[in-house]
């Protein structure tokens, strides 16, 4: 699978399919702190991501 | 299959600290009752009120600006053009197309037009461009809601923004911002708006998660001065306590205003007086606007530095 990290426009591939909390954990994201984005819509932590899908995780803490 | 709690439908987000998920169209519903319900027990206003709402074109002060507007109060969105490069160039683009499309005004204070853009005043003062911005934002807030008439002054700062808030004025036992800290603000000046702060028991990821259901189209990049900030290092920590203990962060700031802040007190500053030269609230004869103005204006007399500044006073 294809993964879009926002902000940082950064883009990484992952083998296999995965759940959502499985993809998080591998990448060091807290449940929380991003929103995982699958075409126009959320997943939530226990759904799986397919090997040949694409998803979007974008950050959404601020420091401002 | 996770299930939404109020329709059973199938859930498209999980809110763990309320121990729930929800469909969309419950989920909407679910963060407008919150907001709803934080306004009526604060009494942060009512819908008599003109509510002047601050919007940096984030995702906090835009869902903000959004559900007042869907609970129907009457609201005009102030934003300040900052002047940091590209990133406050999407922000005012993002802010100027949100007003647009919800048909609401949008009063826009261009910063850069009067010579007073961050990095100026950061440069000129040699102080850090987040304590420029502040003593900007609070300035402008203020002056704008006073000259406009507004009683009431909304910001997006939500429960994460609050919780680290609160560790940071632990951490260094601030015990005057203790005493002050909360969603609700009563002004001490004549020239001061009620300040008010609906999100304060909301989530950043639920704001965040609202903004996408909506379709608001908020600005994702962060502020470049925020690289760093201490205040991300709070929620740093406070987020891993969160993935532990879910409903630590809204704990922490429910406990704080029913059982910890009434043991602070306000500290003897006094009412505040007004600055000599702009008539709002200070501590001297300028208020801190006005002394951060004057040493920008020195610095580019002493460095021969042409003023591109109007000169208007604001």
């Amino acid at each position: 699978m294809v993964i879009t990290l926002l902000p940082q426009r950064k883009h990484i591939e992952i083998e296999g399919r995965r759940r959502v909390a499985d993809i998080l954990r591998q990448l060091g994201l807290l449940p929380g702190t991003v929103m995982v984005i699958r075409g126009d819509a959320l997943v939530t932590d226990e759904e799986v991501v397919e090997a040949n899908e694409t998803i979007e995780i974008r950050n959404v803490i601020s420091g401002g | 299959m996770m299930k939404c709690k109020r329709c059973r439908s199938k859930a498209e987000v999980q809110i763990r600290h309320h121990n729930a998920a929800f469909c969309r169209p419950c989920f909407i519903f679910f963060f407008q009752r919150q907001v709803q319900r934080s306004i009526e027990k604060q009494r942060m206003f009512t819908a008599q009120d003109h509510v002047l709402v601050a919007v940096s074109g984030g995702k906090d002060s835009l869902a903000l600006w959004d559900v007042l507007i869907d609970l129907g109060y009457r609201t005009v969105g102030l934003h300040l053009a900052l002047g940091i490069g590209d990133y406050s160039h999407i922000s005012t683009t993002k802010t100027v197309e949100f007003a647009h499309r919800r048909a609401v005004r949008l009063i826009t204070v261009d910063l850069e037009a009067d010579g007073l853009a961050i990095p100026t005043l950061a440069r000129f003062t040699n102080r850090p461009a987040c304590a420029a911005c502040g003593t900007t934002k609070r300035h402008q807030f203020d002056r704008v809601a006073f000259e406009n008439g507004f009683t009431v002054l909304a910001t997006g700062h939500n429960l994460d923004d609050e919780a680290a808030r609160l560790l940071g004025n632990v951490m260094h036992w601030q015990v005057h911002h203790l005493a002050k800290q909360g969603p609700v603000l009563e002004p001490v000046h004549e020239r001061f708006a009620r300040k008010v702060k609906p999100l304060y028991r909301i989530s950043e990821y639920e704001t965040a998660v609202y903004a996408f259901f909506r379709g608001i189209d908020y600005v994702v990049d962060e502020c470049p001065n925020s690289v760093g900030a201490t205040q991300l290092t709070y929620k740093d920590m406070l987020n891993r306590l969160e993935a532990v203990m879910p409903g630590s962060k809204l704990t922490f700031v429910q406990d704080f205003l029913k059982s910890g802040r009434p043991a602070f007190s306000p500290g003897t500053d006094g009412a505040p007086q007004s600055c000599e030269v702009c008539g709002m609230a200070s501590f001297g004869t300028l208020c801190s606007y006005c002394r951060l103005r004057r040493e920008v204006e020195r610095a580019q007399d002493t460095w021969k530095v042409p003023r591109t500044a109007s000169g208007s006073g604001r």
